[in-house]
C-alpha cells in the first residue's frame, strides 16, 4: 500500500510546479488508478483538480484537450467521434469498465508512458503534440523518446486533418490489458504505423510505414509490409504473451488495420 | 482535513485522511451498501455516482469529492428496488454481494443510453464482475426494465 504524507490543491500551475519540484519524492497525482496497486512513498502529493484543465475544446488547427480530462469525456465526446474515424473513442472503450474510464486521465497516462497503453498507440498514429509547463510544446513522439524529467503535462494538441485511422488490438479476455495493440493512419500517400504494447511503449515503424507509399496496395503487397513491420521492431515476453507470440500477432493486426483504413472515408 | 460532500442530497461534513479513498470513507460514515471486492479497479462492486457519472469510490481519493455529489443505492431506493423485483423475477440473484454496485452502473445506463441493443448494453457493465450469476439472467433482466428487445 502507498504511503501519501502531504497534499496540496494548487490553484495556479505555477504554484503545483513548485510543490512538485520541492521534494524528489513529491509527485503529481492523476486519475491514481494505479495508486493502491503501487507501495509508493510519497511526501508531497498534488492535485491538479483546480486548474481547470478538464476540457476538450475546437481550435482552428487543433482539438486540444487538457490533461486531466478522463477517458470516458474523451470516449464520448461528439468531435472526437467525428474526427479520425472515431480511432480514439474505439482505442479507449476496451479499457476495463465506464466506470474505470470516469476515473483516468489523459494527462497522467501520456506522462507515464504506460507500455500497455492504448490511448498511446492511437495518438501517436494521429499528428499529436502535447504541452508542458517547464518542457514547452512538442511532439508526442519527441516526449515518448525523451529521458524522464519532472514536469507537469497540462495539454494535449490533436492536430485536425484529415488523416484516417484504426485501431486494433488483441487481449486474453475482454477488458484486460492488450497483449499487443496497433494503429495505422494515413494522410494523402504518408502513413503511420505505430505499435504498443510490446509489452514495451509504443512506436512509430518507420520503414515499413515509408514502404507502404511506395507500394500499389494489394493484398500481397500489404501481407509483406506487415510483415516487414512485425520484423522491424523488438517485442518482449511478459504473462500475457510471449515475444515470440506478440510477432506473429503484429503481421495481423498490422494488415487488418491498413485494409480497414483503405476502407475508411 | 475536512470535507463537505452531498451525499444523497444531505450535505455532510467528512474527517478524512489525504490517502483515504472514498469507499472507506462512506463506509465508515454509515453507508454500508457501497462494497469492496477486487480492490484492484476491475469488479465494479464499489461504483457510485460523483456528480451522477458512475465512478469506483475504491480508487477515488476522498478529498476529491469535496463540493461534490454522491449518490448510492440508498440514494436511488425506489428505482433500485424497481430493478431489483424485475432482477428476482428472472433468477438473476444470488449472493447479492456485488448488486449495489451492479444496480448503480443499469440506473446510470438507463440515464445515459436511450434504447440500447444488446452489444451495448454488455459493453456499459463490462466494469460489473458478477461470480455467481452467469450474467444471462442479469441480461435479460435489464433488457425488461429498459423496454428493449
Amino acid at each position: 500500500m502507498f504511503t501519501l504524507l502531504n497534499l496540496v490543491q494548487p490553484d495556479t500551475i505555477e504554484a503545483a510546479y513548485k510543490a512538485l519540484v520541492e521534494k524528489r519524492n513529491n509527485i503529481v497525482l492523476g486519475g491514481c488508478a494505479f495508486l493502491r496497486m503501487g507501495s509508493q512513498r510519497i511526501g508531497t502529493a498534488v492535485d491538479l483538480s483546480r486548474l481547470n484543465l478538464n476540457y476538450i475544446v475546437e481550435q482552428n488547427e487543433y482539438v486540444e484537450v487538457g490533461a486531466t480530462t478522463t477517458f470516458r469525456d474523451i470516449e464520448t465526446n461528439p468531435l472526437l467521434n467525428r474526427y479520425f474515424n472515431g480511432v480514439l473513442p474505439e482505442a479507449l472503450s476496451q479499457i476495463i469498465g465506464i466506470q474505470f474510464r470516469n476515473t483516468v486521465m489523459i494527462g497522467a497516462t501520456i506522462y507515464s508512458k504506460y507500455g500497455f497503453s492504448d490511448l498511446l498507440t492511437a495518438l501517436l498514429a494521429l499528428d499529436t503534440e502535447i504541452e508542458l509547463y517547464k518542457g514547452g510544446r512538442m511532439s508526442l513522439k519527441s516526449f515518448l523518446e525523451s529521458s524522464f524529467e519532472k514536469d507537469i503535462l497540462t495539454r494535449i494538441f490533436i492536430k485536425k486533418n484529415e488523416r484516417k485511422a484504426n485501431y486494433q488490438h488483441l487481449r486474453n479476455s475482454c477488458s484486460d490489458y492488450p497483449i499487443l495493440n496497433v494503429a495505422v493512419s494515413k494522410l494523402n500517400d504518408q502513413w503511420k504505423i505505430v505499435v504498443g504494447a510490446r509489452p514495451q511503449r509504443a512506436i512509430i515503424v518507420q520503414k515499413a510505414s515509408e514502404e507502404l507509399a511506395n507500394l500499389e496496395l494489394n493484398s500481397k503487397n500489404i501481407d509483406r509490409v506487415a510483415t516487414m513491420a512485425a520484423n522491424e521492431i523488438t517485442f518482449g515476453t511478459n504473462m500475457r504473451g510471449t515475444a515470440d507470440y506478440r510477432k506473429c500477432i503484429c503481421k495481423v493486426l498490422v494488415k487488418r488495420a491498413i485494409m480497414e483504413v483503405l476502407q475508411c472515408k | 482535513m475536512q470535507i463537505e460532500v452531498i451525499v444523497n442530497l444531505k450535505k455532510i461534513k467528512m474527517e478524512v485522511d489525504a490517502n483515504e479513498f472514498l469507499a472507506d470513507t462512506l463506509r465508515k460514515y454509515g453507508i454500508l451498501s457501497v462494497r469492496k471486492g477486487c480492490d484492484t479497479t476491475c469488479c465494479g462492486l464499489c461504483t457510485v455516482w460523483i456528480d451522477d457519472k458512475p465512478t469506483l469510490s475504491c480508487t477515488t481519493l476522498s478529498f476529491r469529492a469535496n463540493g461534490r455529489k454522491i449518490t448510492t443505492i440508498e440514494g436511488v431506493h425506489k428505482e433500485a428496488d424497481e430493478f431489483a423485483q424485475i432482477l428476482v423475477a428472472e433468477g438473476a440473484e444470488q449472493c447479492g454481494f456485488c448488486s449495489p454496485g451492479f444496480i448503480m452502473t443499469v440506473l446510470a445506463m438507463k440515464n445515459e443510453l436511450t434504447n440500447p441493443t444488446e452489444e451495448t448494453i454488455v459493453h456499459y457493465l463490462t466494469g460489473n464482475l458478477c461470480r455467481c450469476t452467469g450474467y444471462m439472467g442479469q441480461l435479460r433482466a435489464i433488457k425488461t426494465y429498459l423496454g428493449v428487445q
